[in-house]
């Protein structure tokens, strides 16, 4: 069986940062969250972006969103759609869950019958088929991430940013999450951007881990992790690789100390 | 570059693993959902509510009662829970009694409807206007902590003795509250929700429609239900103040029975008010808790 066939991975980047800054505020109360950023994300990759707090990940995000404007550098995603995943699942509780995944298809403007199929498609992909009736609330905070994740694939965007998506989760819920977002990427062809603060979750599913500094934002090391798939994240190689990468993030929060 | 890309064709150990992946996640699905709990039969539940309702009723009765056997006041002036009941058991046996509660109920919905149109416009446009919120926001406020009984004057003079007098204060009193309920429920979407509808690209009127109003029910269902309270007032007010020729509401009824000094008619149109408050109150609860309970916003 050939291992090298499916994912389209093209060399052009649909992502691309060229020294990309962002200040918040003017004058003397301005804050410099994200320091020329220059980092590109190819079709098809998982991306990591890994620091510690105050390294400008979510504004990344939202940068690469559009929900923020860049202030010095170059953003280039083309006419590419993106869709953002965060921490809370943020359902809207007046709508069941198949309504919620719904809701991007009707405000594109699919047909009843039509948005209702692939929302039924989409919860099968999450393994929540048999759950679209229920509300919200009904369900834990695993499975919400994942109608969460259905949501955001019903945009049918180009590339998928996840903010910290599973920071909330027990372990265990966590581990198997890592195993679905994984899988879908894989069967759906996804571009994901993922930011945690977790070294170990970003080598699990990571092609890349990206290493922020903190106050401002810079990247300062761009890891290649070539594990072999599917990884786990109690593996002697992940935690190998996520120990190197922890040593210098240390070095990197022991900076701020003064 | 990634190095390990995915298969094609799917062997049996992907099918094998797969297969454990998602019975694992369906473990999980069951593990985390809490079991169903049994809440009990029908008459069983009825019963649960019920009964401190009507120990509380008994305990009015009781109070009542020895209030009478004790002689404070005179029989005429504070006639006894049997001689009320059986008054106004003969009262609302007639159909001219009948006619009353319609009179009062058709100004009580019509000021109120009045109310929630009034109300839920003003509240969106000073939600929507920074300047016009600044302006008037307090003043909404304020509206609503003026006693309705201040405007009957004015209402007079500006309408006469008529239904429109009236109207007009019943408006006044409901609308504020109506106003602010929609208000402060724009007002508190919460952020992560506001995000959620940026990322799905919601803008202009996809934006209220699918994010802003739904978001703002509750809020928006506890300003009706104060909006009713106030108008529900501000009406019993009215009815004591102008008398409508023809129009022999419950108010105008009360009055009568005053001036003839028929304590136990007075006391009869009491209950008849605090009855019809009651019913209309546990209307609003109940759309209340099916939406809470619908939203996950209450506790098991």
């Amino acid at each position: 069986m050939s291992l090298l066939e499916t994912r389209d991975v093209r060399t052009d980047p649909v992502v691309r940062l060229e020294n990309v800054s962002k200040t918040y505020g003017a004058g003397g109360n301005a804050l410099l969250a994200l320091d020329r950023v220059s980092l590109n994300v190819r079709q098809g990759e998982f991306v990591c972006l890994l620091g510690a707090s105050g390294c400008g990940k979510s504004t990344l995000l939202s940068l690469v969103a559009g929900l923020d404007a860049i202030t010095g550098g170059t953003l280039d995603i083309g006419a590419r759609k993106v869709s953002l995943m965060f921490q809370e699942a943020a359902l809207f509780p007046w709508l069941s869950v198949r309504g919620n995944v719904e809701l991007p298809l009707r405000l594109q403007g699919v047909s009843r019958p039509e948005r209702r199929k692939r929302a039924e498609e989409l919860l099968d992909v999450v393994r929540l088929g048999d759950f679209g009736d229920k509300r919200p609330h009904e369900l834990s905070g695993g499975m919400r991430q994942r109608v969460a994740l259905a949501r955001s694939l019903a945009q049918n965007a180009d590339i998928l940013l996840m903010d910290e998506p599973f920071g909330a989760l027990d372990a265990m819920t966590r581990d198997i999450l890592h195993d679905e977002l994984e899988r879908i990427w894989r069967e759906q062809h996804l571009t994901v951007l993922f930011v945690t603060h977790n070294v170990r979750e970003a080598v699990r599913l990571g092609d890349r881990v990206i290493l922020l500094s903190s106050r401002p934002g810079r990247v300062i090391e761009d890891y290649a992790i070539t594990h072999e798939r599917p990884r786990r994240i109690d593996s002697p190689e992940v935690a190998g690789q996520a120990a190197e990468i922890t040593d210098r993030l240390r070095a990197e929060v022991a900076r701020h100390a003064h | 570059m990634p190095t390990d890309l995915p298969p094609t064709v799917e062997g049996p150990a992907q099918r094998e693993q797969r297969d454990g992946e998602s019975a694992e996640v369906a473990g999980l699905d069951a593990l985390e959902l809490a079991p169903k709990r049994d809440k009990g039969r029908l008459g069983k539940r009825i019963w649960h509510s019920t009964w401190p309702k009507v120990l509380a009723i008994a305990i009015v009765l009781l109070i009542w009662q020895i209030t009478v056997w004790s002689e404070w006041k005179p029989s005429y002036v504070l006639p006894s829970p049997a001689t009320v009941f059986t008054d106004l058991g003969n009262v609302i046996t007639t159909g001219d009694f009948w006619d009353g509660v319609r009179v009062t109920m058709t100004r009580a919905f019509t000021g109120f409807l009045l109310a929630v149109v009034i109300g839920t416009l003003i509240g969106a446009l000073v939600s929507q206007f920074a300047p016009l919120r600044a302006a008037i926001g307090s003043l909404i406020t304020g509206l609503q902590t003026m006693p309705s009984i201040m405007w009957f004057p004015l209402a007079i003079l500006l309408f006469q003795l008529s239904e429109s007098a009236i109207l007009f204060v019943v408006v006044l009193g409901a609308a504020p509250s109506v106003a602010n309920g929609l208000i402060s429920g724009i007002d508190y979407v919460p952020r992560t929700w506001l995000r959620v509808g940026q990322v799905l690209g919601m803008r202009g009127f996809a934006k209220y429609r699918h994010l802003i109003l739904p978001a703002s029910l509750p809020s928006f269902i506890s300003g009706l239900k104060q909006g009713w309270a106030f108008s529900w007032r501000s009406l019993m007010a009215g009815e004591l103040l102008v008398i409508v020729p023809g129009a022999l509401s419950i108010g105008v009824r009360m009055q009568q029975a005053r001036d003839l000094s028929d304590a136990s008619l007075v006391i009869s149109y009491i209950i008849v008010v605090l009855v019809i408050g009651i019913l209309i109150d546990v209307l609003f609860n109940t759309a209340d808790n099916s939406l809470r309970k619908r939203w996950g916003l209450v506790g098991n």
